[in-house]
């Protein structure tokens, strides 16, 4: 037999003495979820007004851009601020443009890329596949955002997204994830909620641990 | 006879409970969290009805693990990711050395993984002569101390930044000032040179869910990120008991444990892996390894009456409510798992005789029953393990403790001489007074490290008759 088969055997043998069910059986439903979870408003507004809110408690920057013009400027302004020189990001229609609209050199993570360079990089700017209004999280997976490193390794992630990603609670970002991938989903998915953070020195909060210190969000 | 780990729980216990500088750091960082973990219980509409769907989904789960294991398998594999199957530590440990090996790997980088304290892989990795580093600050920490993890979400609350700082001028020779923003960012700037470095990433797990074939990881600080991103070689190591049914049973469970674990509404990350690299993703690794361990976690499911406690998430609440872990403090349990939840299993995963100790260090108060996320009956389990102890060969009363019950049954099974007792006692407790404290005092051995009660001036009964009509 093999170990799979043993650890099998030891299962269906233990479960053979049937447990009480405390608390009801089966799967509760969506709806059960969303009964107990915590209240999210119906209207966009309200759904956009609340993902401002969590961003700013989370120390993160959320700004409402009205066209790509006001993004590149805004990106610009960073860039002269932080003084960038290098960016990263990935073949995308909005990230990939407004980075090369900055003019300096430019990582493009799709193309193959060595880690030291990646790491070199100020700022990562990534697209996205949803806002989450009840968290304040910036949902991205391997495909939508550039991969894995993208959004963790430079000490900036900025996220370009589009107002009609934003989503009212968790249990829609999961349908969402299902309804965009099926059965083939991107080797990882992440939800990121505010920039990296410790507490694990008397529990005093620092940013950006390990992953990037700054999440800048601007939403199109 | 007592066994060596309750020798050492004892004699730790006696060290650590009276020192206020322990308690006091211990106690500083529990109201914070205890501060913030109250505000995100009342940002949920109903956390009640939360922990009772919680506690539903992992009944489902844990009751039907091997239909979900066989699921996540097929899953996970589908996508070319290779499982691993180990029944126990060291089956665990000769598999990632034999991936190690193969990968002619120099250098390791580790998230946070319980998992593989429990089978003491870095041990194993580093007598191998790999070089392994711990990337969670906490972990980073006592690894450097040569110390275990304190507690589950909290490594090293029981250091102050002081001593953080004294130990990376000693092990770093760079500590700038005390300040923890300063001390972060001198643990950033060493591992980030580890992660570039690193051959092979290991990682825990905090949820493998069946439906769709993945590995969820929570964590704020980025670093399980970065060590599922940057090296070439990546292994997850996690208990087969830690299935999700489906995708969607992470909207509950993640806000959920980040509420537990440190009070937030979501952890900065909360990441699912599904395979190594995909076609035309832009990275990541070329080779995934999931390890699942079982390392008697099927004694423990073997046991029906306490099979809800492999429904753990590890969020680490139990711990912090428990007022003899504040006391004695995390490393007093010689176990990885510590508090009530490890005073709980221990015994399933390292023996009864040797760890029954755990059960009876316990005021019963319940706090941790009642915290607890997917509601496990912690200490029903304890009073449980008490009464598989005394059941065990070594558990039969002593000669003493049968004659005093041989003398106590008639009292108390008859009204007037329980009351006569009483009245005598009173007598007696005057008397006492007398001798409080010393050699001669009868009840000296309790009195040692705690107060006698007074008997009551009036006993019920006797107030009954008065008041009564
Ligand atoms: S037993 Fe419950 S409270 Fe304790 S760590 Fe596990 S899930 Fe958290």
């Amino acid at each position: 037999m093999s170990e799979r088969e043993i650890i099998f055997a030891r299962i269906r043998e233990g479960l053979s003495i049937k447990a009480h069910a405390h608390y009801g059986d089966g799967l509760p439903t969506t709806e059960e979820h969303r009964g107990v979870m915590p209240p999210v408003g119906a209207s966009i507004e309200e759904q956009l007004a609340l993902f401002a809110k969590n961003a700013s408690d989370l120390k993160a920057t959320f700004k409402l851009v009205k066209d790509a013009s006001e993004l590149t400027a805004e990106l610009r302004a960073l860039r002269d601020t932080e003084k960038w020189q290098r960016v990263a990001t990935h073949k995308s229609p909005l990230a990939q443009t407004h980075s090369a609209a900055l003019g300096l050199a430019t990582l493009v993570a799709d193309d193959g890329y060595d880690k030291h360079d990646m790491e070199q990089c100020d700022v990562g700017i990534s697209e996205c596949d949803a806002l989450i209004a009840q968290t304040g999280t910036v949902l991205v997976t391997s495909r939508s955002a550039g991969g894995r490193a993208l959004s963790c390794l430079p000490p900036h992630h900025i996220v370009i997204a589009r107002r009609e990603q934003l989503v009212a609670d968790l249990p829609s970002a999961f349908a969402l994830v299902k309804r965009t991938y099926g059965v083939s989903y991107p080797s990882m998915i992440s939800f990121i909620t505010g920039p990296s953070r410790t507490g694990d020195i008397e529990r005093i909060l620092v940013l950006g641990a390990h992953g990037p210190k700054k999440l800048t969000i601007f939403c199109l | 006879m007592m066994s060596a780990p309750a020798t050492h729980f004892n004699e730790d216990a006696r060290r650590v409970a009276p020192d206020t500088r322990h308690r006091g750091i211990i106690q500083t960082a529990m109201g914070k969290y205890e501060v913030v973990r109250d505000q995100r219980k009342l940002w949920f509409q109903d956390w009640q009805g939360a922990r009772n769907l919680a506690a539903r989904t992992k009944f489902e789960s844990v009751n039907h693990l091997d239909k979900h294991l066989a699921e996540f398998t097929r899953t996970i594999e589908a996508r070319g990711t290779k499982v691993h199957w180990a029944s126990n530590a060291e089956q665990a440990r000769n598999i990632i050395l034999g991936i190690l090996s193969d990968k002619q790997a120099k250098v390791i980088v580790k998230s946070k993984a319980m998992t593989s304290e429990e089978i003491h892989l870095n041990d194993a990795m580093e007598h191998a002569g790999y070089e392994v580093v711990e990337s969670d600050l906490g972990e980073y920490i006592v690894q450097l101390r040569k110390e275990p993890p304190y507690h589950l979400v909290f490594p090293a609350m029981h250091l102050t930044r002081g001593e953080i700082k004294d130990l990376f001028q000693e092990k770093l020779n760079d500590a700038p000032s005390d300040d923890p923003e300063a001390l972060t960012m001198v643990a950033r700037r060493a591992l980030r040179k580890k992660y570039l470095q690193a051959d092979v990433g290991i990682t825990g797990a905090n949820f493998a869910i069946a439906e769709t074939g993945m590995i969820s990881i929570t964590e704020n600080e980025g670093n399980a990120r970065l060590t599922a991103a940057v090296p070439k070689t990546m292994i997850t190591l996690v208990g087969i008991e830690k299935i999700l049914p489906r995708l969607e049973d992470l909207a509950l469970f993640l806000p959920m444990l980040a509420v537990m674990g440190t009070g937030q509404a979501l952890t900065c990350y909360n990441t699912m892996y599904g395979g190594p690299r995909q076609l035309g993703e832009a990275d990541g690794p070329e080779e995934y390894h999931v390890v699942l361990l079982d390392n008697h976690r099927t004694t423990l499911l073997a046991d029906a009456e306490q099979r809800d406690a492999l429904g753990c998430i590890r969020c680490g609440a139990c711990l912090n409510v428990c007022p003899i872990f504040r006391n004695v403090g995390g490393h007093t349990y010689g176990t990885v798992y510590g508090g009530p939840i490890g005073s709980v299993i221990t015994p399933h995963l390292r023996g009864l005789q040797q760890w029954k100790h755990l059960s009876y260090a316990s005021s019963l108060c319940g706090a941790c029953t009642e915290t607890c996320p997917v509601k496990i009956d912690l200490h029903h389990h304890l009073l449980q393990n008490r009464r598989n102890a005394s059941a065990l060969p070594t558990g039969k009363p002593s000669f003493f403790q049968k004659l005093a019950f041989k003398f106590f049954a008639p009292i108390a099974n008859k009204p007037a001489l329980w009351s006569l007792t009483t009245k005598l006692s009173r007598i007696g407790m005057k008397l006492r007074g007398l001798v409080n404290g010393s050699v001669v005092d009868p009840v000296q051995a309790w009195t040692k490290t705690r107060d006698l009660p007074p008997i009551a001036k009036q006993s019920f009964r006797e107030w009954w008759k008065e008041h009564g009509k």
